[in-house]
């Protein structure tokens, strides 16, 4: 069971968490406008990195909170936890991360 | 003549007591500190049980969690236990034990006839032999249940107790032999929290085995324990956990490990304690001190009850005062074994040694000869004579250059026991588990901790590492410790350890190895009667590995499952390194490429009551029940679940069927006055300046022109457009709103609300959501008297003028203050009144005297479904299945056409969800007025031979009092257009019902009676 670290209460078991799939999917700003292609890619498509992936966390049984976390998938390590808003941890060496910048 | 083996003195015994115990109806004696299989040695008994698959006689093998042979079924009744490892059965009073898989008794089995047929019972037998014909398979299953497998399980509920905890520590120590203590000390003394944990009932692990007289200088070894002991008990921040084994290893140094805590006492002798306890364990660092597991040299028919692992033999002369036999032979390719072979010299017995190496020669092989042992070196046993069930001789025969064949003449030894040793194999089972690369170890033919993993920094110590020397075990324990308590954040500390007396330990150094893995007889392998067994639980020979092999299950995970070998209770603990070699040796590959198969958890099994501990019956699952919950049992409710909650289906009447009181309740509620306990239903309070933005967001409605004390119904999609939830809102100020969920929803639309909130406007929504689904209590009166019931209890004016439909009221009823809602879901004139739920059985009991004279009639979620579905009304995820759009059911109106934006409005467009040819929700009216569908049937043009092609299916269906007749609704592909169209319902008994396609909405369609 692993340990995540929630970034508002601290470590805590896995199972206090759920999660939420890959991060940082941004929302279109006005769907009306987008192609059918664009709000498809929104809907369904996701990354399945061998590698680093930014996905999304709630601490469903502690502070009911979402936040991000940077997680190599191939050891499960997760590398930094961070809250929505904030800016996302350096992602120099995290060649998967798409849009790394809108944390929206 | 009683404890025929039994030593006159020496082992871990308090012999002033005598313990009488009953194995196989035969009444034995034996002393506390026996297991029982020492017991059962010291009483003469070999023979234990009957082998898996061929029926052989087997007797006790080893001398710890390793034994594949002697398992025994402990007690009776409800208490009993199959396969307990009789070699870790701590004796007590009274034990009794039976012998398994054998009938009609242990020295005849009429079972054994499958040795004679062993040709036609080769590797992948029941592969081979059950694939056909395929119809057969599940009454083969049957009789193969039947004739496998080991003990019964009880028939009766388990009536001991369980415990479940959790614990914290810096540094976990798994195994509490030398390295383990010298661990545990070093890493105590830093201050850090410390849990030693150890599977035996004492701590010293092979110290124990191993006696006193092993010519180690002037080092005390029982000394030594002594102190260690006395020192970690003095750190207040050590836990000292014996009888506990640590089972598996998971991610993030989270380990799980089972606490024998009275069940070592025999049945009912806990008192109030459990009988286990499991600990789940999150360590800061993690020293595996796990020790080794020798395993056999494979020679033929090494299975016979008197063939033990040499150090077994070891251990039962020194720590039981048990001298197994009084001839023993020692079968060795290592120096270890000779530890043995000078025990039980010095216990009493005649001992040779057949060494299979060249030139055994070391300090150990010097002491044998000195004593006048005799060594047969350069030599393997060929044969094993038996009579009556005891071997009485082995033939020995000289081995070629190569080891491949044996030579010569044979020579006989009398004897009574085989010593076998083939080497140690460390308990790598931790470190494997934790994803901790192993690496092969070329002297010790072993595979030793590599790398470990990122997730689980485990560090090994002493013979788990392939140390095998005392002094180098100490030591790796010393630093193992102080190391993990400084990864922990505790540095050392002034008053360290007291260095290890290491230099003072004077051992024998041990020569080199001989790997040779199976040994040859006059026959070639699998031909003539001999059985070379490298797998004795689950009856797997080496000729097995050889016919898999050239089957081509080649890989090693293939090999397991196609043989068995390595899997049963003792997951190949004396057998997988045995088994690999000989699949090595077969495909002229080494080792270490061949690899090793996954070590999964548990370690050693695990009882069915330490994992539910005491989460069984009630306490398996919460129960979530109403404030109005007592009146239901009262009224003898009967209950469906739904979500946790109960919520009460049906109420009967005395003699009636769910039919006739489905019947009674849903014509009260639309003829008198029905109520219905609806405080299940999922409310959300919504409160903030942006809470109306929220609404529009994820409703499909608008909200924009929602006055405050009105209601309006919302349905909400997901963003593919499809329906997840509905219910009613209602605004409660400017910024306030009271929303409603469904009873299943309630959880996930809460969550939807907060993930909007949180991952899409983060910071930036003044939006408050608090769950008060169990702050209300909810009685909710449907039907033409609840208007004139309501005035009864109430001063307000509650005409369809002051209190129209569709708002919200708050006054008090029956002196207890509530928000009543104007709302219905029966399409009757309804009132739902929400009160503080500690007043909600208060509540329901004045409704129901006051309604006493208007005929009012409880009614369940039955009654409500019927109700509903009389009007139209869908339920979410029952006539929707999350690929469901509004359009879909029909309920276009819903659908705002002015917002700019809300969840799922941008998918409508797509093409899948804008096509035509979807399936839509409709009207199902049955050829014959009385049948009922079945729910969940599908709907097809035409009966004809299946394949046909699936239209739809059923997904609400009813017998209607109010209508008379059935009614249903139906997902149907094109649904929509088809109104009026007849289809087929196909049934499960092969025919088919002819059904009407019609609109949903069968009763009151101008829904006149709610407005009323």
């Amino acid at each position: 069971m692993l340990l995540i670290t929630c970034p508002w209460c601290g470590a805590r078991d896995q199972s206090e968490f759920s999660y939420h799939g890959e991060a940082h999917i941004a929302r279109p700003e006005r769907p009306a406008q987008v192609s059918d292609a664009q709000w498809g890619a929104y809907l369904f498509m996701r990354k399945n990195p061998k590698g680093l992936h930014r996905e999304r966390w709630v601490h469903s049984h502690g502070c009911r909170r979402w936040f991000y976390a940077l997680r190599d998938t191939r050891d499960d390590r997760i590398h930094a936890t961070y809250r929505p808003g904030d800016p996302p941890p350096d992602s120099a060496a995290d060649p998967g991360a798409a849009n790394p910048g809108s944390a929206t | 003549m009683s404890q025929i083996n039994r030593l006159a003195d020496g082992g871990r015994l308090n012999r002033a007591k005598v313990i009488r115990f009953w194995y196989d109806d035969k009444q034995y004696e034996g002393h506390p500190g026996d297991t029982l299989a020492s017991a059962l040695l010291a009483n003469g008994v070999h023979l234990i049980g009957r082998s898996f698959k061929y029926h052989r006689p087997r007797g006790i093998f080893s001398a710890g969690p390793e034994e594949p042979n002697a398992l025994v079924q402990l007690e009776n009744g409800p208490h009993t236990e199959p396969n307990r490892r009789a070699t870790e059965v701590e004796l007590y009073e009274g034990l009794v034990a039976q012998s398994q898989n054998c009938w009609p008794s242990v020295g005849f089995d009429l079972g054994a006839v499958n040795a004679r047929l062993s040709r036609l019972l080769p590797a992948g037998f029941y592969y081979k032999t059950f694939m056909w014909p395929r119809a057969l398979w599940m009454g083969y299953e049957k009789m193969i249940r039947r004739a496998a497998g080991l003990g019964r399980a009880p028939a009766e509920p388990d009536p001991d107790r369980y415990d479940k905890t959790h614990a914290h520590c810096d540094v976990l120590v798994v195994g509490g032999g030398p390295a383990g203590l010298q661990a545990a000390c070093a890493a105590g003394a830093t201050g850090a929290r410390v849990m030693l944990v150890d599977e035996r009932s004492e701590f010293g692990g092979s110290l124990l085995d191993q006696g006193p007289a092993s010519g180690r200088g002037g080092w005390d070894a029982a000394q030594w324990l002594v102190a260690r002991l006395a020192e970690l008990r003095q750190m207040k921040q050590v836990t000292l956990l014996p009888r506990t084994t640590v089972t598996g290893c998971y991610d993030d140094n989270f380990l799980v490990a089972n606490e024998r805590v009275t069940g070592h006492l025999g049945p009912t002798r806990g008192d109030h304690a459990p009988r286990e306890r499991l600990w789940k364990i999150r360590a800061r660092r993690v020293v595996l001190a796990t020790g080794s597991i020798e395993r056999p040299l494979i020679f033929a028919d090494n299975d016979r009850p008197g063939v033990m692992l040499a150090g077994a033999v070891r251990a039962y002369i020194n720590r039981f005062g048990v001298l197994p036999g009084r001839r023993i032979v020692v079968l060795t390719n290592n120096d270890s074994a000779y530890h043995t072979a000078l025990d039980a010299y010095r216990a009493g017995a005649t001992v040779e040694v057949v060494d299979i190496r060249r030139h055994p020669g070391g300090q150990l092989t010097d002491q044998a000869r000195a004593l006048g042992i005799a060594i047969h070196p350069n030599s393997a046993v060929s044969a094993v004579d038996t009579a009556r069930g005891k071997i009485t001789r082995v033939r020995v025969m000289t081995l070629s250059e190569d080891g491949g064949e044996v030579r010569g003449a044979a020579r006989a030894l009398g004897c009574d026991v085989v010593a076998v040793s083939g080497g140690w194999t460390p308990t790598v089972h931790l470190f494997s588990q934790a994803k901790g690369e192993l690496a092969y170890h070329h002297d010790l033919h072993c595979f030793v901790p590599g790398k470990p993993s990122a997730a689980n920094p485990l560090v090994g110590a002493g013979a788990c590492c392939g140390a095998y020397t005392l002094a180098e075990c100490l030591a790796q324990g010393r630093d193992a410790g102080r190391d993990a308590a400084a990864a922990a954040g505790f540095a050392g500390c002034a008053d360290s350890p007291p260095a290890a007396q290491e230099s003072e330990i004077a051992e024998p150094r041990d020569g080199p190895v001989r790997a040779l893995w199976v040994l040859p007889c006059e026959h070639p392998l699998g031909r003539g009667p001999k059985k070379h067994f490298h797998d004795l639980q689950n009856d797997v020979t080496v000729a097995d590995i050889h016919l898999a092999a050239r089957e081509g299950f080649e890989s090693v995970e293939h090999l397991k499952r196609y043989t068995t070998t390595g899997m049963g209770t003792d997951q190949g603990k004396t057998s997988n390194l045995n088994a690999l070699a000989a699949l090595s040796e077969w495909r002229g590959a080494p080792i270490p490429e061949i690899g090793v198969t996954t070590f999964r958890p548990p370690y050693t099994p695990l009882t069915f009551g330490a994992v539910a501990g005491h989460e069984r019956r009630d306490l398996f699952l919460q129960k979530r029940t109403t404030p109005m919950h007592p009146w239901h049992e009262q009224r003898g409710a009967v209950y469906e679940d739904v979500g946790d909650w109960k919520r009460p289906l049906y109420f009967p009447a005395r003699g009636e069927d769910m039919a006739a009181a489905v019947r009674r309740e849903c014509l009260a509620a639309r003829n008198a006055v029905g109520i219905l306990d609806a405080s299940t239903l999922g409310k959300i309070d919504i409160v903030g300046e942006h809470a109306l933005e929220l609404l529009d967001m994820v409703y499909a409605n608008a909200w924009g022109g929602l006055a405050v004390g009105r209601c309006r119904y919302g349905l909400m999609l997901n963003e593919h457009g499809m329906v997840f939830d509905d219910g009613v809102t209602t605004r409660l100020g400017e910024h306030h709103y009271h929303m409603t969920t469904t009873t299943g929803g309630a959880a996930r639309v809460l969550n939807w609300l907060e993930e909007w909130l949180q991952t899409e406007w983060p910071g930036r929504a003044r939006v408050y959501c608090t769950s008060v689904t169990e702050q209300w209590a909810v009685a909710s009166i449907s039907g033409p008297h609840s208007r004139a019931l309501l005035a009864q209890l109430c001063d307000e004016p509650l005409d369809g003028e002051s209190f129209p439909f569709m708002s919200m009221r708050e006054f008090a009823v029956a002196g207890i203050p509530a928000r009543v809602f104007r709302v219905s879901f029966t399409g009757e004139l309804a009132f739902e009144i929400n009160v503080p739920a500690r007043f909600g059985l208060a509540l329901w009991q004045k409704l129901m005297a006051a309604g006493e004279p208007y005929g009012i009639c409880a009614y369940g979620t039955e009654a409500m479904h019927v109700l509903r579905a009389e009007k139209g009304f869908i339920i979410v995820g029952q006539d929707t299945d999350g690929t469901v759009t509004p359009m879909d059911l029909g309920m276009d109106w819903i659908v705002s056409k002015n917002k700019a934006d809300f969840a799922g409005k941008r998918s409508f467009s797509r093409a899948d969800t804008a096509r035509t040819g979807r399936k839509q929700l409709v009207g199902l009216l049955t050829e014959d007025p009385g049948f009922v569908l079945p729910e969940g049937a599908h709907l097809v043009e035409a009966l004809g031979k299946p394949p046909m092609k699936m239209l739809g299916h059923v997904s609400s269906s009813y017998l209607s009092p109010n209508l008379g007749r059935s009614i249903a609704l139906a997902l149907v592909e094109d649904g929509l257009r088809r109104k009026g169209e007849t289809l087929q319902v196909a049934l499960m008994d092969g025919g088919g019902h002819k059904v009407t396609l019609t609109d949903t909405v069968f009763f009151d369609p101008d829904g006149g009676r709610a407005r009323g």
